[in-house]
């Protein structure tokens, strides 16, 4: 065989490998969500959905996780949205290229690659004891609002560097302030780029579980969240509790709230896409 | 005029939160941790062979967690490394356009399952099949969520590193084509070494987002700490171990709790130090093409 033709064997080869190495990361998940779904369909019925946990797993329920889910996706989404946003018009738009700006930019990109438990670390600290919070909602929604803040600023920073410049020196040249530029020409076209990165980080609190446990947010709650102040589980919680235990039939239960968790995440992400495309459309950013 | 001023101070106010989270970090893992080294020495923590914190005979050596963290993410990027990059030169030089527009988002997705899901998957699916291969595989070991993590962060390897190899001129590409080199010659002889700088951060990313990771461990590795480089016992990590602490009814303000600060600034600071390094190798290698 004439070396040529060995190159031309291996690039094809190759190829296929790079094939395999692209799908099968994605089969895996497939075929695990299958089995999940196998598992769990069965245990997903209306009393399972609006039940309390008990020890018993097959009279076990996941309200007050989802209902926290829920809490938690509205208040950390309440809090980190002007704190995120506003970070990321200052840094675009306002602050000057110095020796802060550099510093500021470092530290968030720091921020981001923290692992998450840490900011469970600090938010006992500073949340549940200083703060006097205890195990909270308002605790946890703090904690993750930290946790997605990099990623809320980052994304509203991209939205307005896509906005293109014409439009900004049009509304100085009609007189506009710097603000009124911003909130009335900068941030409308920039907002479906900016939620679709909110609701991508959303998505991710959400799902966090460590965080939360390192807060003290409880395994075992028997009531639903009715103020911010109120103890609470999330779904994450739920699914680590029930994975936890020996009996099988806690897993089918782990396996049913993975299926509702996922729904969420899911549909979450799918809005996100779905906003994105819609923006490239429209605007062409 | 003084309210585009107040709407500046909000705006500076809400970016300085940042630096104030930064602050925060350092100061509480700081502070406690020293309260904790007043207690234990330093020498200790970093030379004893146990971990022992919640037992009667306490030890406080922190290598026990170190090389389960470092074993389990050894395994995770035994797996994501030749996966991700072979998907980044992959997509970049053999795959149709459509194909890429497909499969680029739905790679993202293995990064947006909820790592507790992958937890789940370790134990329940993952370890089961490994057993039948493996017989004498513990129920909970290093191998099974090391692979799981590995997965899991195959999108951080292939995403950055194919970013990489996008911004490699065209010139050197074309060159290569011209001498009549294959796709594959291309790729390992002109693009790889170009881009290695950002496949090097991008490997150091996943290395520093697997040492962090948490769920999967906690679920599926168990909870021993344990001094071994063997992927098939039971070990812990440091997250895992923070984990158990937070889960248990350990006193507040106890030397025993006080063991999460020192395990958790091990842990920032090994992190800090990658994605810094990280960052660092990014920065100079885009000045190298621009």
């Amino acid at each position: 065989m004439s070396k040529r033709s060995l190159n031309n064997q291996k690039d094809r080869w190759f190829q296929y490998f790079g094939i395999f190495s692209t799908l099968i990361g994605l089969i895996l998940l497939a075929l695990f969500i299958f089995q999940i779904t196998r598992d769990g369909i069965g245990r997903i019925d209306w009393d399972f959905i609006v039940s309390l946990p008990s020890r018993f797993y097959a009279k076990a329920g996941i309200l007050p996780a989802w209902t926290g889910t829920l809490w938690i996706f509205a208040l950390t989404a309440i809090i980190v949205i002007p704190i995120g946003v506003g970070a990321g018009i200052y840094l675009q738009e306002y602050a000057k290229k110095g020796r802060l700006s550099n510093i500021l930019e470092i530290n968030i990109a720091n921020l981001a690659g923290v692992p998450s438990i840490i900011y469970g670390i600090i938010g006992l600290e500073i949340f549940v004891r200083v703060l006097q919070m205890g195990g909270s909602l308002l605790a946890g929604a703090f904690t993750l609002a930290l946790l997605i803040l990099p990623i809320i600023i980052v994304a509203t920073r991209e939205a307005f560097k896509a906005v293109p410049k014409s439009i900004k020196e049009a509304s100085y040249g009609l007189g506009a302030t710097k603000w009124q530029t911003i909130w009335y020409q900068i941030l409308p076209i920039a907002s479906a780029n900016i939620i679709t990165g909110v609701i991508l980080a959303l998505a991710r609190a959400i799902g966090e579980t460590a965080p939360l446990i390192v807060i003290g947010a409880l395994a075992y709650v028997p009531f639903v969240a009715k103020s911010p102040m109120d103890e609470f589980t999330v779904l994450p919680m739920q699914i680590f509790n029930w994975v936890s235990r020996p009996q099988h039939g806690f897993l089918m239960n782990a396996a049913a709230a993975i299926l509702v968790l996922l729904v969420f995440v899911f549909i979450l992400n799918g809005i996100a896409v779905y906003l994105r495309n819609r923006s490239r459309k429209k605007f062409g950013l | 005029m003084k309210k585009e001023k107040i709407i500046e101070g909000f705006l500076f106010a809400c970016a300085a939160i940042t630096l104030l989270t930064t602050i925060g970090i350092i100061w509480v893992l700081l502070s406690q941790s020293f309260s904790f080294f007043k207690e234990v020495s330093v020498w200790d923590f970093l030379t004893d062979t146990q971990w022992t914190p919640l037992f009667a005979d306490k030890h406080f050596g922190i290598l026990p967690l170190l090389t389960g963290t470092l074993l389990i993410t050894v395994i995770a990027m035994l797996v994501a490394l030749p996966l991700g990059l072979t998907i980044a030169i992959y997509l970049n030089e053999y795959a149709p356009k459509g194909f890429r527009k497909v499969v680029k988002p739905l790679l993202e997705v293995l990064a947006a399952v909820p790592t507790v899901v992958y937890g789940f998957f370790a134990l329940v699916v993952v370890t089961p099949m490994l057993q039948k291969l493996i017989p004498g595989l513990s129920g909970f070991n290093a191998l099974s969520p090391g692979i799981v993590m590995g997965i899991m962060i195959i999108p951080f390897i292939s995403s950055l590193s194919e970013d990489a190899l996008y911004s490699v001129p065209k010139s050197l590409r074309e060159a290569s084509y011209g001498m009549g080199a294959t796709r594959l010659q291309t790729a390992f002889r002109v693009l790889l070494p170009s881009a290695s700088s950002g496949i090097l951060a991008s490997i150091i990313l996943a290395f520093s987002r697997a040492i962090g990771e948490t769920m999967i461990v906690a679920i599926a590795a168990g909870q021993q700490p344990r001094l071994t480089l063997d992927p098939t016992v039971p070990i812990e990590t440091i997250t895992a171990y923070i984990v158990q602490v937070s889960l248990g009814d350990v006193p507040h303000g106890s030397l025993e709790y006080r063991t999460i600060f020192s395990a958790g600034l091990a842990l920032f600071v090994f992190t800090f130090l990658l994605n810094n390094i990280s960052f660092w190798i990014n920065k100079k290698y885009r000045q190298e093409y621009e």
